[in-house]
């Protein structure tokens, strides 16, 4: 019999309750739905705290996605989807969230979160995504200032990661730090395209090129594109990465290291801190309490 | 908040940049947009709901192509020129 074939670039989802039990009927409950090309978050929020989370791969259906992250963060939490005051939904997926009252671009939502997470000095945000790479400069409170994303292809992005993940056999998981395992930087590749990069991967790697170079190669390419948005919007020192690309390690190093400026550092998501993964749906689940509490003439 | 739409890739720098604080979205660099890349649309900024300019999805993948016969690279093309606020711009470095 054979074995069935691994899938590398299968990434692990799970959901996290931050402290069960501690809310009361009287607590302003919200929630952020951001449903992403590549990955679905869920956020509860309890008087604009993070409570529960949850991250799962976006399927072929963005409402089933949504409704299935979304009953995924309520899991353990005592709560009951009635008792959510006001749900919004966000990222590419956001019209499709069944249980939103209002859908918002991720332009609002990430910056917010962001600002949540690490905190008002928040100032330039790196967004890598699955299928898009966003720039964000903001203000103090969260506030866009300057906003660019690039989808024009899935270059740099988590997808293709996804894809030389696949190509390579090594574990998504993995991937940056396998990258960071060469004795010198190779040149990168000169085309991005995730298509083409994988055709010249191939390539590399007849010619006798450890993988570990290849990947090295790539995420290079990647980095300096990434490194070129954000100089864009403005670059300064309080510096993040969200989305999921920020827990590779290859790429954050590099980019960092283009650009001169080390990243904030990031809370560890596996250790019950905040996953930055996660800033589009905090971002849309603080802006619901705002928005409830508007409605309400607070 | 400024937003650019375009790319940055092998070739060069392309973007048609909105300045949502200044666009009152007027429409009339909607209609002077020969290739109809223009749209209004909403834009959430200070918990408000906020009609704005933007380039239509499909042509923010190959503005390259779609602006290059109103010579983004002199600043002078009709929706910069239609615009009474000054809220479009146009970054255009080729390589």
């Amino acid at each position: 019999m054979t074995e069935p074939q691994k899938e590398y670039w299968r990434w692990e989802e799970y959901h996290r309750v931050l402290s069960e039990g501690n809310w009361k009927n009287k607590d302003l409950i919200t929630a952020g739905v951001d449903v992403g090309s590549v990955g679905s978050k869920a956020t509860i929020m309890i008087d604009g705290e993070v409570y529960s989370w949850a991250v799962r791969r976006t399927g072929s259906n963005s409402p089933d996605s949504a409704q299935k992250v979304f009953d995924w963060a309520l899991e353990n939490t005592g709560l009951k989807p009635g008792d959510i005051k006001y749900t919004v939904g966000t990222g590419y997926g956001r019209v499709n969230v069944p249980m939103a009252n209002k859908a918002i671009t991720e332009i609002a939502c990430h910056a917010k979160g962001a600002n949540y997470i690490w905190g008002p000095s928040v100032r330039t945000i790196l967004d890598v995504g699955g299928q898009d790479i966003k720039a964000i400069h903001c203000d103090e409170t969260g506030r866009v200032t300057s906003f660019l994303m690039n989808d024009k292809c899935a270059a740099g992005t988590g997808r293709g990661m996804e894809v030389f993940a696949d190509l390579l056999k090594i574990p998504i998981e993995d991937i940056g730090k396998a990258s960071l395992n060469v004795e010198e930087e190779p040149p990168p590749v000169s085309c991005t395209c995730v298509a083409f990069a994988k055709t010249e991967a191939i390539g590399l790697l007849r010619k006798g090129w450890t993988k570990e170079k290849v990947l090295a190669a790539y995420t290079r390419a990647m980095a300096v594109r990434m490194a070129n948005l954000v100089n864009r919007v403005g670059l300064e020192k309080e510096f993040v990465i969200t989305g999921g690309q920020s827990k590779n390690v290859g790429i954050v190093s590099r980019v960092e290291t283009i650009l001169g400026v080390k990243t904030l550092p990031s809370p560890n998501w596996r250790e019950g801190g905040l996953d930055p993964m996660l800033a589009g749906a905090i971002g849309a689940a603080s802006l619901a309490k705002s928005l409830y509490l508007k409605s309400k003439g607070t | 908040m400024i937003v650019h739409y375009g790319y940055v890739d092998g070739s060069g720098e392309y973007f048609i940049v909105v300045d949502t604080d200044r666009c009152n979205g007027c429409e009339k660099c909607v209609q002077q947009c020969p290739q109809h890349a223009l749209e209004l649309v909403t834009e959430f900024i200070d918990l408000e709901d906020k009609t704005v300019v933007a380039v239509t999805e499909e042509h923010r993948k190959k503005i390259l192509y779609t602006c290059a016969e109103c010579n983004p690279a002199e600043n002078m093309t009709p929706c910069i020129v239609a615009c009474e606020k000054g809220a479009i711009r146009c970054i255009w470095k080729p390589l």
